[in-house]
C-alpha cells in the first residue's frame, strides 16, 4: 500500500456501469515525510476521504477486496484516512 | 518476496473494516546487500514485527492470504522476521548481526 | 520461469505459519551464460537447492504456492528446479 494526499475529485458521467455510485478521487502518492513522489493516480474512495487528507491506497487486484468493491473494475482503492505516520529514520 | 526494514508505523482511525485491529508498518525495501531499494511503502503486519527489524514481505494478491478467511484489502504484508541473512558470492561477506537478539528488541517496546 | 543462481540464505524463525519449515533463499537471475541479469530475489525453496547452484525460479504467486504444496500461501517466488551441470546451453 502507499500513502497519498487527496488532490482532486473526478467526475465521469460515462463510465463502466459497475463504477456508477462510486467516488473517484485523484491522489498524489507521497513518501512518509509527505513529499510527493510520482504522478497522481485515480482511486475509488471507500472511506469518505476529503480534500487534502492523507490516505492509505491499496493497488492491484487487492483493491477489489476493499468493502463493496468486489465486482468493480478498479486497480486502486482508498481504504484508510491516515491520522499519524511516524518514522524513526530518513528514507 | 522482498527484504525490508521496518522504519515506522501508520495510524488510521477511519479505515476499511478489513483493516480493523491490524498493524500498519512503513517498510523501506532493501537489497540483499542491505542497500535501500525504491521508496517506502505501507504493509500490514502478520507476524508481530516491530520498528527497526529486518523483515520480508509479499506483494500483490498473495498479501491478503495470511489473514484468510478474513478479507483484508492489502497489496503488501509482512510475513516473516529475518534473524539473519547472508550472501556467499563474489566476495560479499556475511553481514554482522545488527542486534543482540529478538528478545532485546521486544524488551524496548 | 527464469534461470537463477543461489547466492544467499535467509533465516527467519518467526514467519507466517504457511511458510513453516520452508527454506528461504536469495536467487539472482542469470542469462544462459551465467551472467547476472537482475537483482537477487527472495524465494521459497521447493527442491533442496544450495548455494552456487543454477536453478529454475518461478515468479508468480499461484505457481509458487503450488510448488510449496500449500494452498493460499503468501508467497510469490519459488525455486522449482535445479539445472543439471550440463543442462543450460551457452
Amino acid at each position: 500500500m502507499i500513502l497519498g494526499k487527496v488532490v482532486g475529485t473526478i467526475v465521469a458521467t460515462r463510465k463502466d456501469e459497475r463504477l456508477v455510485g462510486s467516488t473517484l478521487l485523484l491522489v498524489q502518492p507521497v513518501l512518509p515525510d509527505g513529499e510527493a513522489r510520482g504522478g497522481p493516480i485515480v482511486a475509488v474512495d471507500t472511506v469518505d476521504a476529503g480534500a487534502a487528507e492523507t490516505v492509505l491506497v491499496v493497488s492491484g487486484s487487492s483493491a477489489r477486496m476493499a468493502a463493496g468493491q468486489a465486482d468493480r473494475p478498479i486497480d486502486a482503492a482508498i481504504i484508510g484516512i491516515v491520522d499519524v505516520v511516524s518514522t524513526n529514520e530518513a528514507s | 518476496m522482498h527484504l525490508a526494514r521496518v522504519i515506522g508505523t501508520v495510524v488510521a482511525t477511519t479505515k476499511d473494516p478489513g483493516l480493523a485491529g491490524r498493524t500498519l508498518l512503513v517498510l523501506q525495501p532493501l537489497s540483499p546487500e542491505r542497500e535501500t531499494v525504491g521508496v517506502p511503502l505501507v504493509a500490514v503486519d502478520s507476524v508481530g514485527a516491530g520498528r527497526g527489524e529486518e523483515v520480508f514481505f509479499v506483494r500483490g494478491r498473495e498479501a491478503s492470504f495470511p489473514f484468510l478467511p478474513a478479507a483484508v484489502p492489502t497489496d503488501a504484508s509482512v510475513i516473516g522476521i529475518c534473524d539473519q541473512w547472508s550472501l556467499d558470492a563474489s566476495g560479499t561477506r556475511p553481514p554482522p548481526r545488527r542486534r543482540s537478539g529478538r528478545a532485546a528488541v521486544k524488551g524496548q517496546s | 520461469m527464469r534461470l537463477a543462481r543461489i547466492v544467499g540464505t535467509v533465516v527467519a524463525t518467526r514467519k507466517n505459519p504457511k511458510l513453516e519449515g520452508a527454506k528461504l533463499l536469495l536467487a539472482r537471475p542469470v542469462d544462459q551464460a551465467g551472467e547476472p541479469t537482475g537483482a537477487a530475489q527472495l524465494a521459497i525453496d521447493a527442491v533442496g537447492a544450495g548455494i552456487g547452484e543454477l536453478v529454475l525460479l518461478v515468479l508468480e504467486g499461484r505457481a509458487a504456492g503450488s510448488a510449496l504444496g500449500r494452498r493460499a500461501a503468501p508467497v510469490d517466488a519459488a525455486i522449482v528446479g535445479i539445472v543439471d551441470p550440463s543442462g543450460a546451453a551457452d
